[in-house]
């Protein structure tokens, strides 16, 4: 355990919103100002230095004002992330472990709600399916579950983790919630890295989209991040679901809770990942709030302005024409020839997904992609020796 | 002749190459050529060190160039002296550039971490040259636990703004019994010039080659600009004692018969 500093002095993170309006609170407020925004206030916030956060700044680049200078953003966007991060972008892939959830989210296809038959991997179904991503040139394994505490237990993980190893210099998660204690063990079994999305900042609408299960404790969701970096995890991975709520509002709140943990957690890096609402099996798409790709493009363009030195992850849920374009615009790290549903590489091929991928070319297709683009795929940016105990 | 010696060893070149940030594994072996360098720093964490196909490392003749692998990503003296043994275990080499960051952001070096690294380091046989915050007495501390080399940076590592520790280094220069190798920072060839004119033994160059459109002519400018930089350190500048010396005194009279 390290990087505590939980002191009185330092307000923590729900308070931070509660102050700011940012939990919803001050929605009305809040929407009023950005569309206020001028142009003449876009040119000033991009006439700043750009790669450091004020929240009155992130909030000039986001307005609707800023739609116009896209491409002025995108300049700074650019060479700032050239700069930072040179000629490369990290692969990745994920690994899905099980589709059992106890959790109703609305928007999820692997709701409790939902009638279909379930898969977990046994460790060595896991192991093979993680054999078939290794020989594709992976060396970044994400492993994502649902909430399934009994099956996908610490031990569950521990136990992959160290079989893992050998074939992966890193493994990250993206699970249900832990507590900093389990994150500890997870970070010393050689998991470095967690993403958890709060979903949305906006309390009312979190509670509309998560009716049951654990996840519906908002404030329990918003702690999350706080446990990862107690816990000594290296990666800090945050996001919004981006179609619940407005997107420019769940920005300006994204951007204060990863200020708040560069603060607080200052071992920890901090990532954004840009998960727009996919259809999914069972899923009305019709209800949800769907985001533009100017505005999905504004969005990490604004963030890219404001923190220079967070990675940035996009996955396949977006279309490829898309993906070849923000590889120049921010973006840092993706993945590629993802399946989301357990055993899809090889164990049970025609499993649930939790959403339909867009982009499924080959992870050799993505490399070439990125090549033609004068950028290095790079499979390997971490080295298990750091974690190894 | 001129030579760089760092830890008994000759190098012609006083320009040390850093290898991230490049588009291709072929980019950066052509701006390495450029360069003309010598010494060549590949992080651990990047390559595949047991493998030799590894892309980046088989594009690194070792015939020609020094490997020196650096620890970056360690957060702790633990994490670095790991991958230090994990470095010489698969391949034998003794060098490391030590590396301890923990602040993922700046990634500035931890003072008291290094110190502690290199010292386990050096009396395990390691050749030491670590990555410092511009500190003379920090410097001075890892000499006397026998590091080859100190290297302070000149500015926050991929800024590309140049000598911001100026006045520090130069009093680590002045106090050296090793080579003061200036990294990080610098992002012009003026700015590695401005280094060798103070009397730094090397300079060592990334962001500003790799990022470059074209990186190997960038890396030639900094070849260059390191050599025009040395030439006129080593020609006694006429710089700062010309001041004293008036070409028409003002008080000549007292003295003239």
């Amino acid at each position: 355990m390290n990087n505590m500093t939980t002191t009185a002095q330092h307000p923590d993170i729900k308070k931070i919103l509660a102050d700011r309006g940012l939990d919803g609170s001050g929605k009305d407020i809040w929407t009023k100002r950005l569309g206020e925004i001028t142009e003449d206030e876009v040119k000033w916030a991009l006439s700043r230095k750009p790669g450091y956060y004020v929240l009155d700044r992130l909030l000039m680049l986001i307005s609707p004002a800023a739609e116009n200078f896209i491409e002025q953003m995108a300049q700074i966007a650019h060479q700032l992330t050239l700069q930072r991060f040179g000629k490369t972008v990290r692969l990745y892939a994920p690994l899905y472990v099980s589709n059992f959830c106890v959790n109703g989210c609305i928007y999820c296809g692997f709701s409790t709600n939902h009638r279909f038959s379930r898969i977990r991997l046994t460790i060595d179904q896991a192991l093979a399916e993680a054999e078939i991503i290794a020989k594709e040139g992976f060396k970044d394994l994400l492993l994502v579950s649902s909430e399934d505490k009994k099956f996908i237990s610490v031990d569950y993980l521990v136990e992959l983790a160290s079989k893992l190893r050998p074939k992966f210099s890193s493994l990250s998660v993206e699970i249900y919630q832990m507590s900093a204690d389990e994150y500890a063990k997870l970070f010393a079994a050689g998991i470095e890295g967690v993403t958890l999305y709060q979903e949305t900042y906006d309390r009312e609408t979190y509670r509309k989209y998560h009716p049951a299960g654990p996840k519906a404790d908002y404030d329990y969701r918003l702690s999350a991040a706080d446990s990862m970096g107690q816990g000594g995890m290296r990666e800090i991975g945050i996001g919004a679901l981006l179609g619940l709520d407005d997107w420019r509002l769940e920005t300006l709140a994204l951007a204060e809770h990863a200020h708040y943990l560069m603060k607080r957690y200052w071992k920890s890096r901090v990532s954004f990942s840009f998960p727009r609402l996919r259809p999914a099996k069972d899923v009305d798409s019709a209800r949800f709030n769907l985001l533009s790709d100017k505005n999905l493009v504004q969005m990490i363009l604004a963030l890219r302005l404001c923190f220079a030195d967070a990675g940035m992850t996009i996955s396949t849920r977006e279309p490829a024409g898309l993906r070849d374009q923000l590889v120049k615009l921010g973006i840092t790290r993706m993945s590629a020839g993802s399946k989301t549903n357990p055993g899809g590489y090889s164990v049970e091929k025609d499993s649930v997904g939790q959403f339909d991928i867009d982009d499924s070319r080959s992870p050799a297709q993505i490399a070439a992609m990125l090549k033609s683009q004068g950028l290095e795929p790079v499979w390997k940016d971490w080295d298990s020796a750091f974690t190894e105990t | 002749m001129d030579k760089l010696i760092i830890a008994g060893k000759q190098f012609t070149s006083r320009l040390l190459i850093g290898t991230g940030k490049f588009s291709s594994s072929k980019a950066m072996a052509q701006a390495i050529e450029a360069a003309g360098a010598e010494i060549v720093t590949v992080a651990l964490r990047r390559v595949d060190i047991t493998n030799k196909d590894d892309d980046m490392l088989s594009a690194i003749d070792r015939e020609k160039y020094l490997l020196l692998p650096n620890t970056s990503g360690a957060r702790t003296a633990d994490e670095a002296i790991r991958l230090s043994h994990l470095a010489r275990a698969a391949t034998g080499i003794n060098w490391v550039k030590l590396e301890v960051t923990p602040d993922p952001y700046y990634l500035l070096p931890d003072p008291i971490e290094t110190l502690k690294a290199a010292e386990i380091l050096v009396k395990e046989g390691f050749i030491v040259l670590p990555y410092i915050n511009a500190d003379p007495i920090l410097s001075r501390k890892l000499q006397d636990v026998g590091t080859a080399t100190v290297m302070p940076l000149a500015s926050p590592i991929g800024s590309n703004q140049g000598l911001k520790t100026r006045s520090a280094i130069e009093i680590i220069i002045e106090q050296a019994n090793v080579p003061v190798v200036v990294d990080a920072g610098l992002g012009l060839p003026s700015h590695a010039a401005e280094a060798m004119e103070m009397g730094a033994g090397a300079v060592l160059v990334n962001t500003a080659i790799a990022t470059a459109v074209e990186p190997s002519k960038m890396a030639e400018a900094f070849k260059l600009a390191v050599i025009a930089g040395r030439t006129a350190y080593l020609s006694g500048a006429a710089a700062e004692s010309k001041k004293a010396n008036a070409s028409s005194p003002l008080t000549g009279f007292l003295y003239n018969e």
